[in-house]
């Protein structure tokens, strides 16, 4: 094999939305729903390839729910079409869809075993009682409930329960599995181990998953990819590093993780570096950013924990600006401040706690904050 | 101003009842057990002893529980024999059973009735909701006679429904509808439906649709769907509403004597003739008893699966 072509093969076949000539396993193409004269999905259109995590992120109302019921055909899209494997999915119903869903409420059937549960979408398709509690036994065995097969659903704990949804939902080997919320009802520490089950089930079986989130933290880990949605619109697609790293917008910068956002105009521009010319933190050195023109409106969006803190002024910091610690907040692994710029503005500062420091930067000290130019994003809406 | 709870004298009145065994606790449980006492025990333990006694032509019209002797010895008269004669004669025991099937029937009809009306309005939108439960009741607010009575205008020989069949030219005879067993069916199912509708639509609104979309979403077409999923949710409902119809249907007076013909044999009316027209008081107790146990046995034996599935 070809060593220098190596990289690229593994690339095209775990990330496929990198290759063009790929062929998406969903496509959304223009879908809209409106609800009397609530327009709930905006034009979304959207492709998900085979063996893909994809995470819907947005917050409440923003209509990403609303899109996974069209998908899972509890709701009829008002325009646009929805193809499955290259299949119209318009005029088949949910019961014929090759699609299953992981109910937010988990929807567990209270007056069936878990075992019966489980098997209830197998004995719909046909399947001899025999075959149906087999392939739901081994499923349990999947998600380690195998010793639970007979209690009711209201003898089991949440997180047992989620994953009797899961085994429900997977059983029949659906093309595509839907999930609202999968982790929401969960507690933090179980919600993180949780998280990592739900990758390695998917990565086990292949199946293509779409999970509708509200929190970035999950949808950070779990996707492979993550659309962010606004008002019923995606605003940005992309794998979970572009979408911190290179928002395209303010919604999305400050949406993900926490951001500070300054407005300004686009300034000088050499090849290596551009101005950035903001009332707040005055000329901002960035990375150069095609496109823009001189006195174009633009913000600049920096990641607190891009920026860093000292008593003396970095004699060699392409941006520094001066201010008083307003507020500090200890985190264990990493302390937040709050400081106050000449103007009367909060930049958000986040230090991480490497070393046990001797004598941290504390209450109302003077302070110089810098960064470099990678560390500023340049926005353009 | 005090409040209740600082009241000296409200403590010290509590504190008394407590020395002697009365607490609000005690007091709260009191009213349903007085209630239960007075109204039910006591009747019951009334009508039970004079159905041991003996009809005779007095005031009251049945033997004495205890009698002295010129000897002055007491002795307890009671007798079984009453309830040997219920057993013995048939028109006891047909009345009984052409009860039973009466009210039975009358249950499955107002449950298939009932049912689709319940689901209906609970699946309907929220304000809908409560107007439709409004019709529902609606006919309480007008008198439960004067309802029976309308039927009688409906089902007459000359009544609404015959005419209206003759004019649109369906049948050229009247149809014999009053006076029949079909008359006390739809009397008693027209009666009772609300108390079917108002258990079921109560047990209906509280299935979560996701269980619904998640068997749709399994496969399930809506038929199976509601087979499988919403028919047993429902259950607890069906049985509630069904003793609801079937309870009072066993014992009903008015509307098999209203709309019912000669030949309609129920234990109401056994009750009553043995009451009032032959003034046989023990066997008229006896005939009730009876009745009371065969409405609480299956009370009884439902309650008792029903504790035995919630503990699975």
């Amino acid at each position: 094999m070809n060593r220098t072509a190596a990289p690229d093969a593994i690339a095209a076949d775990t990330k496929p939305w990198r290759d063009p000539g790929a062929e998406p396993f969903i496509g959304i193409r223009n879908i809209t729903k409106r609800f009397d004269d609530f327009t709930a999905v905006d034009d979304v259109s959207l492709d998900i390839y085979r063996g893909e995590l994809f995470c819907l992120l947005g917050g409440s109302g923003c209509g990403k729910s609303t899109l996974l019921r069209m998908l899972a055909g509890f709701e009829t899209p008002s325009a646009g079409q929805i193809l499955i494997d290259g299949q119209d999915m318009a005029r088949v119903p949910p019961d014929r869809r090759p699609t299953n869903m992981m109910f937010q409420s988990y929807a567990l059937f209270p007056h069936m075993s878990v075992e019966k549960n489980v098997a209830y979408g197998l004995l719909r398709e046909g399947k001899s009682r025999a075959e149906a509690h087999a392939r739901a036994g081994e499923m349990l065995k999947l998600v380690k409930l195998e010793s639970l097969a007979r209690r009711k659903p209201h003898q089991l704990s949440g997180g047992q329960r989620q994953r009797v949804a899961l085994a429900r939902a997977l059983v029949k080997q659906p093309k595509l599995l839907l999930l609202d919320e999968p982790l929401g009802a969960l507690d933090k520490k179980l919600r993180e181990e949780t998280q990592f089950e739900l990758i390695r089930i998917q990565e086990t079986l292949g199946v293509t998953f779409i999970v509708v989130t509200h929190d970035q933290d999950e949808a950070m880990t779990l996707a492979t990819r993550i659309g962010v949605m606004n008002e019923g619109a995606i605003v940005q697609v992309g794998e979970p590093r572009e979408i911190y790293e290179e928002p395209n917008s303010r919604f999305v910068a400050d949406f993900i993780g926490s951001v500070n956002l300054f407005e300004g105009r686009a300034g000088m521009a050499a090849p290596d570096m551009m101005r950035i010319d903001t009332e707040v933190l005055g000329p901002v050195n960035a990375r150069p950013r095609p496109g823009l023109t001189q006195g174009q409106t633009v913000w600049v969006a920096i990641r607190p924990e891009r920026i860093g803190l000292s008593r003396e002024k970095p004699a060699d910091a392409a941006n520094a600006v001066p201010g008083v610690v307003e507020e500090v907040a200890y985190r264990g692994h990493m302390s937040s401040y709050r400081v106050r710029l000449a103007g009367g503005q909060m930049l958000r500062v986040t230090q991480s706690n490497l070393t046990r420091d001797v004598d941290p930067i504390s209450w109302d000290e003077p302070v110089w904050a810098s960064f470099t130019p990678a560390a500023v994003r340049v926005l353009t809406e | 101003m005090n409040r209740l709870s600082d009241n000296a004298l409200w403590r010290a009145t509590a504190r008394g009842f407590a020395a002697i065994g009365i607490t609000g606790r005690t007091l709260v449980i009191a009213i349903p057990m007085l209630w239960f006492l007075v109204f039910f025990l006591v009747p019951f333990l009334v009508l039970g002893r004079i159905s041991l006694a003996e009809a005779i032509i007095a005031r009251p019209p049945y033997t004495p529980l205890f009698e002295r002797a010129a000897d002055g010895t007491l002795s307890i008269i009671a007798s079984l024999e009453n309830y040997w004669f219920l057993w013995q004669d048939t028109l006891y025991r047909n009345a009984y059973l052409s009860s039973i099937r009466i009210a039975a029937i009358s249950t499955i009809c107002a449950l298939f009735i009932g049912y689709p009306i319940a689901y209906f309005i609970a699946r309907s939108p929220e304000p809908r909701r409560t107007f439709l439960l409004l019709m529902v009741v609606l006919p309480f607010w007008t008198s439960f006679l004067l309802r029976v009575y309308a039927w009688m205008g409906f089902l007459r020989r000359e009544g609404v429904i015959n005419n209206m069949l003759i004019w649109l030219g369906v049948i050229d005879q009247p149809l014999v509808m009053m006076q029949t067993d079909l008359a006390v069916y739809i009397g008693i199912v027209y009666t009772y439906l609300p108390f079917m509708i108002l258990p079921l639509y109560a047990n209906l609104t509280k299935l979560d649709g996701a269980l619904l979309e998640a068997a749709n979403d399994l496969g399930a077409s809506p038929v199976v769907t509601f087979f499988t999923v919403t028919l047993p949710l429902s259950l607890p409902g069906i049985v509630a509403g069904s003793m609801l119809v079937f309870i009072p249907a066993i014992g009903e007076y008015v509307i098999p004597a209203l709309l019912g013909g000669p030949d309609t044999l129920m234990i109401g009316r056994v009750l009553w003739d043995e009451f009032f027209s032959s003034r046989d008081w023990p066997v008229a107790s006896a005939v009730a008893i009876v009745m009371l146990v065969l409405v609480v046995a299956p009370i009884m034996w439902l309650q008792s699966t029903q504790d035995r599935r919630e503990l699975d």
